[in-house]
């Protein structure tokens, strides 16, 4: 388990209070001047000798990404967005981070900003959290009155400015290149890469799109050392990440946990256990909705972090764990995350627009045992030409949990696939025979 | 993306008032000065808190000519996103997260009784018409779950009982205050808690 010295976010509950005066009892703001006076390129290489991955899903390496922005500021701006578009399902942790540690957040857009050469960060918060989006405004003001962002801020003589922009409900627009299109006003629909953001994004300048999660750790990295940090987790998974555990489980919590922690200790120490006890597990979705699930077998020894999950093909995603039961139907749990894909695609590319529809609607007939075999290696084939043929992440992000489902549990679906037609049930039938005409009676 | 109808009736004229066009000058300095098209998601809200929660056609060209940019790029980002209400909704506009999270601690009995209170379809204003419901997606508070987003505060860790006792008190105009309903702190772990199979949460 974690040392509490170790943890970085100690006010992850609000036991002490998110303002500025709490925070600074936190250390947060401590000798940011000296951090920044040592140079862009010891930040960008602690931060890679750190190993820190990003937090948002893909598990990009930060200081790799932040070293791809120009060295030099050239015609065009550069822009950092903080990426706080939280809407994956079983996620909540960048919203604790908004309410609770907001001076985190805006110590470490200082620091990034300073790195990539960028005197404008907008931070980009889904619509639904507008009590959260406050939270930070009032954060940013705080901190504009103590001069730790603004003109030279913290007597750096780096200047910052940090603005909030809304997003409206599309799930979408968590894709980073998608955010651009929606900050620059248009719908949030993600561009082809390349070029990347750090050489072609905001009004076509150089930005760098980081999860709030990511940022906020960076200066807590920075003032113990990339090697403290490194110390933690495993191999190229270190340091500490922010677990998310709901669905059957006893006590669902966010937890701040070392990398590579195993998934039945983060259940059962901090969640409390699943409901109706660890044999009644089902199956766990180990990232986010988008990545698919493990059943027991492999839950109890897996570990926690990018590549152990990597290994039995799933992935670490945002860590938001997601614990199904034996009292659940695990179809009807696949096909309600089917209609969540379908309703959050966007739309611009068709095997990702009609994809969704169609595996939502083939899983809503295999819950209700419509379906029939054909029906199920449709499904798979469905998924197969959505993987891949899109221009983001999102076409996998819907086609991986429903593989997910037919690789771990295809025998559970086969038992409910009633409905084959009779002419392969029963071959025995002299075939002069209406064979359809017998389905009703006996079939 | 969210189908979407715009309302039948629609007023003729849209203005913002003098607070809100102080307002939208403010948001328009936080981009560069030839990126005046970034503003159209805030204007958007600050017209849709201007007219009771929705968006008439009339403030879309409005502020299509504010941005100076084609009415239709407005009418565009109005209907992708789903936030953006473009028929009346009630004065307290409750949303119902029935994502998976959500679903395994049982939002469909949330949605029940919103059926039973408010109206029988969603989007559909209550007999009083101060209240209408919808079945949202993932409202990033899955720990709390089953929970529901009225207006700006999102109501957590729900159950049958609390769930009515909080409609009935928007029906009457007395809203409840929001937060957990288990005296939860926030995201932490409750301690002590073993629920047993036939004890789901709602």
């Amino acid at each position: 388990m974690l040392k509490e010295e170790n943890k970085i976010f100690k006010n992850l509950y609000n036991e002490q209070g998110w303002e500025l005066e709490n925070a600074l009892k936190r250390d947060d703001w401590l000798d940011t001047k000296k951090i920044i006076e040592k140079g862009r390129d010891w930040i960008i290489n602690e931060i890679k000798a750190s190993e820190l991955r990003g937090r948002g899903g893909a598990g990009f390496s930060t200081g790799l990404k932040w070293s791809f922005a120009p060295k030099k500021v050239g015609s065009r701006p550069h822009y950092l967005v903080i990426n706080a578009d939280e809407s994956e399902p079983g996620t909540c942790k960048d919203r604790d981070i908004l309410r609770f540690e907001p001076q985190k957040l805006i110590e470490g857009c200082l620091i990034a900003s300073y790195a990539v050469n960028a005197k404008v960060c907008y931070v980009y918060i889904r619509g639904e959290y507008i009590k959260e989006g406050k939270r930070l405004q009032e954060a940013i003001d705080e901190a504009y009155s103590k001069n730790l962002i603004g003109k030279n801020a913290c007597n750096s003589g780096w200047d910052l400015d940090i603005y909030i922009h809304y997003g409206a409900g599309a799930y979408i627009c968590g894709e980073e290149t998608a955010l651009l299109e929606s900050l620059e006003g248009n719908r949030g629909q993600p561009r082809l890469k390349p070029p990347f953001p750090a050489l072609v994004g905001l009004y076509g300048c150089p930005t760098i799109v980081n999860n709030v999660e990511t940022i906020a750790v960076v200066p807590t990295i920075l003032r113990r050392g990339a090697k403290w940090f490194a110390s933690m987790g495993r191999p190229k998974n270190t340091g500490t990440k922010i677990f998310c555990i709901s669905g059957n489980v006893n006590a669902p919590c966010n937890v701040e946990e070392e990398m590579g922690i195993p998934l039945k200790e983060l259940i059962e120490k901090h969640a409390g256990g699943v409901i109706g006890g660890w044999k009644n597990l089902q199956a766990v979705i180990p990232g986010g909705s988008s990545m698919p699930m493990v059943p027991k077998d492999i839950c109890e020894t897996l570990r926690m972090d990018f590549d152990s999950l990597v290994e039995v093909k799933s992935g670490l995603g945002t860590a938001g764990v997601v614990v199904i039961n034996k009292d659940e139907d695990i179809v009807k749990c696949m096909a309600r995350i089917a209609r969540f894909y379908k309703h959050e695609s966007c739309g611009q590319c068709t095997p990702c627009r009609e994809g969704a529809g169609w595996m939502w609607r083939i899983l809503e007939r295999t819950a209700k045992g419509e379906a029939t075999h054909k029906d199920i290696d449709l499904l798979s084939d469905v998924t197969k030409q959505i993987e891949g043929h899109t221009i983001c992440a999102f076409g996998e992000g819907s086609a991986w949990p429903v593989q997910g489902l037919l690789r771990h549990f295809r025998k559970e679906i086969d038992k409910r696939c009633f409905s084959e037609p009779t002419i392969k049930k029963k071959r025995k039938i002299p075939y002069l025979i209406d064979q359809h005409k017998l389905e009703s009676k006996d079939a | 993306m969210s189908l979407k109808k715009i309302h039948d009736n629609q007023p003729d004229k849209f203005e913002f008032t003098k607070a809100n066009l102080e307002l939208a000058d403010k948001i328009l300095k936080k981009y560069p000065s030839d990126q005046k098209k970034s503003a159209v998601m805030p204007l958007l809200y600050l017209a849709q808190n201007q007219n009771e929660n929705w968006i008439p056609l009339a403030a879309m060209k409005y502020i299509g000519k504010l941005l100076s940019m084609p009415y239709i790029n407005v009418y565009e980002i109005a209907t992708f996103y789903s936030m953006y209400n473009l028929a009346p909704v009630g004065k307290y506009f409750i949303q119902v997260c029935t994502t998976s999270p959500c679903a395994l601690r049982g939002s469909n009995k949330l949605v029940d009784i919103c059926k039973e209170k408010i109206s029988n379809n969603q989007n559909e204003l209550s007999q009083n018409k101060l209240c209408s419901w919808t079945e949202v997606e993932c409202l990033g508070a899955c720990i709390n779950a089953p929970m529901m987003q009225v207006n700006e505060d999102y109501y957590e860790d729900l159950d049958e009982t609390n769930t009515k006792k909080i409609l009935n008190s928007f029906l009457e105009d007395k809203p409840l205050k929001p937060g957990s309903y288990r005296n939860r702190k926030n995201s932490a772990p409750e301690k002590n808690q073993i629920l047993t199979n036939g004890h789901k949460n709602a």
